[in-house]
């Protein structure tokens, strides 16, 4: 492998495929390297992949890609031990064409999306490690691989090494991750009949829906849990704030068991069969954690750049937006045979002006906020399920003095002014 | 039927160890006399860490390489490399 190339991806994720399909198709020599047997096994996702990003890579994917069901509905629980309040959106739009998100199994799906960029051109080596990056004078020039003689060299490198970002690291890049930049996530792949599916989520053939769990879902730690619905099966997962689990001193299996037999969840899963079990971090730092994404010679793209929307769980999208800039990136700056960090920047400049970092900067308080003041899950959660419950128990009591009697368990249990200046904290986190 | 403990889970999930760990204690000594919680053997989603005692046991085979216990290891006393190319975990489904 002594022969060079114009690009070298490291990854063959969302990120790493985006920027490597786009480079190939543009008529550059791309290799592309994934440490894993074939592309997703080393990937984990709760599973909603949005239309939109991968659209713009491969138009009308959803006629060939292997999906499981477009997500018509997305539903919102504040749950406490016995009861949730919930609300959501479910409209018959986002079933028909162009779709809005799908839900995906990773693995077949990065298999599938990997093998489009090999059809570009791309040479993607499996079951190869990167090591490092090879450097001259401050300048990645290449990679050193796992492999015999395994040093291998190229005018760009591309980062697309996911969460754990090592490469990146040893650039210096960023440091390591503390325990509050980052979610551990655990889940299960269920298997359930479709019929099952249908009726217990009121759903049809090729409908999906989505179910977002706040409170009690992590033991009202900063975290959420998530059922999503495939073909016949489906993903329940839980995940708090890697500092969260350390302080409550939770082990996460035992915190999806606790989920799983959740008397608000556990009928949605009866007699389903388990089929795999995932664990894996979010990035889930924001804004502030974003490291430098361009350097001479190297570009950072994905959940290796921390890119992702922990509020609105938007990654893989992001990951696919950051690795087409990427691509683009690269190809002016063959045009003006210029890779240095100046050159490089162009890249920088593009995601800080796209709705990637937009988004990143609207939310940039908001992890440490909620981190910070463990109330919004734990006090107001089960309050807001039980003022639900008072008002619409029908016990004789006229409604306007329920409605006051809330009001004053609320503010009685936390004081007017706390009640205040949490939501008014609330509001300015994710304003 | 769903799975109840942390065996059940890792039973459903694919590895091809490497015969040489990715994961080293770096000092055993620290884990004994500065950490009482132990904590990487609690938060290990997959139980890979497990306190004898005297050591800390590293059942790498089962990791799902998620990077936890390198990033909330009090001590920063956990060296951590992905397996050998082609080794280690391989998720099927998601």
């Amino acid at each position: 492998m002594s022969e060079k190339f114009d690009v070298i991806v490291v990854g063959a994720g969302p990120a790493g495929t985006s920027c490597a399909y786009t480079c190939a198709k543009n008529g550059l020599k791309v290799l592309q390297i994934e440490r894993g047997e074939y592309p997703g096994s080393k990937n984990v996702m709760g599973g909603v992949l949005y239309r939109k990003q991968m659209e713009e890579i491969i138009p009308e994917f959803w006629k060939e890609a292997p999906l499981e069901r477009p997500v018509i509905e997305q539903r919102f629980w504040m749950m406490d031990k016995e009861s949730s309040v919930s609300f959501g959106y479910k409209g018959l739009e986002w079933g028909k064409e162009p779709y809005n998100n799908f839900t995906v199994l990773r693995a077949p799906f990065d298999q599938w999306f990997a093998k489009k960029g090999v059809e570009q051109g791309v040479l993607l080596i499996n079951e190869t490690v990167v090591l490092e990056c090879l450097t001259e004078n401050g300048k990645v020039v290449g990679v050193r691989t796992d492999r015999p003689d395994g040093d291998v060299y190229a005018d760009v490198v591309v980062l697309a090494d996911g969460v754990n970002s090592l490469l990146a690291k040893q650039l210096g890049y960023h440091k390591e991750f503390r325990p509050d930049e980052v979610a551990l996530t655990v889940m299960e792949v269920i298997n359930l009949s479709k019929d099952k599916i249908n009726d217990r989520f009121n759903l049809e053939d090729n409908q999906g829906c989505t179910i977002e769990i706040f409170g009690d879902s992590t033991k009202g730690n900063l975290g959420t849990a998530f059922i999503y619905t495939n073909k016949e099966s489906v993903n329940i997962g839980v995940g708090t704030t890697l500092s969260s689990m350390i302080k409550a001193k939770l082990k996460p299996y035992d915190l999806l068991d606790y989920l799983k037999t959740h008397p608000m969840v556990r009928p949605l899963i009866e007699g389903g069969e388990s089929a795999e079990y995932l664990a894996h971090l979010i990035p889930e730092g924001g804004y502030h954690s974003v490291p430098k994404v361009a350097g001479d010679g190297v570009l950072l793209a994905g959940d290796a750049a921390q890119l992702v929307n922990a509020i609105h769980r938007e990654g893989s999208n992001m990951a696919m937006a950051s690795g087409t800039m990427a691509a683009e990136t690269i190809i002016d700056a063959k045009k003006r045979g210029d890779f240095s960090e100046t050159s490089l920047n162009q890249y920088r400049e593009t995601l800080y002006q796209s709705f990637i970092i937009k988004d990143l900067e609207k939310y940039k308080d908001a992890t440490h906020t909620f981190e910070h003041y463990p109330q919004y899950f734990k006090e107001y959660v089960p309050m807001l399920n039980r003022a639900a419950s008072k008002f619409f128990t029908v016990d004789g009591t006229p409604k306007k003095e329920k409605q006051k009697e809330i009001m004053k368990s609320f503010t009685s249990e936390r004081g007017t002014i706390r009640v205040l200046q949490d939501m008014y904290r609330a509001w300015k986190a994710v304003k | 039927m769903s799975t109840k403990t942390i065996e059940e889970k890792q039973y459903l999930v694919r590895f091809k160890a490497d015969t040489k760990s990715h994961l080293t204690v770096l000092d055993h000594d620290i884990c004994m006399t500065k950490c009482p919680d132990k904590i990487c053997t609690i938060f290990c989603p997959a139980e890979v860490y497990k306190w004898e005692g005297l050591r800390m046991q590293v059942g790498y085979e089962g990791c799902h390489e998620c990077g936890s216990c390198r990033i909330g290891c009090p001590y920063q006393n956990i060296k951590w490399e992905y397996p050998k190319g082609g080794h280690g975990i391989v998720f099927r489904l998601a």
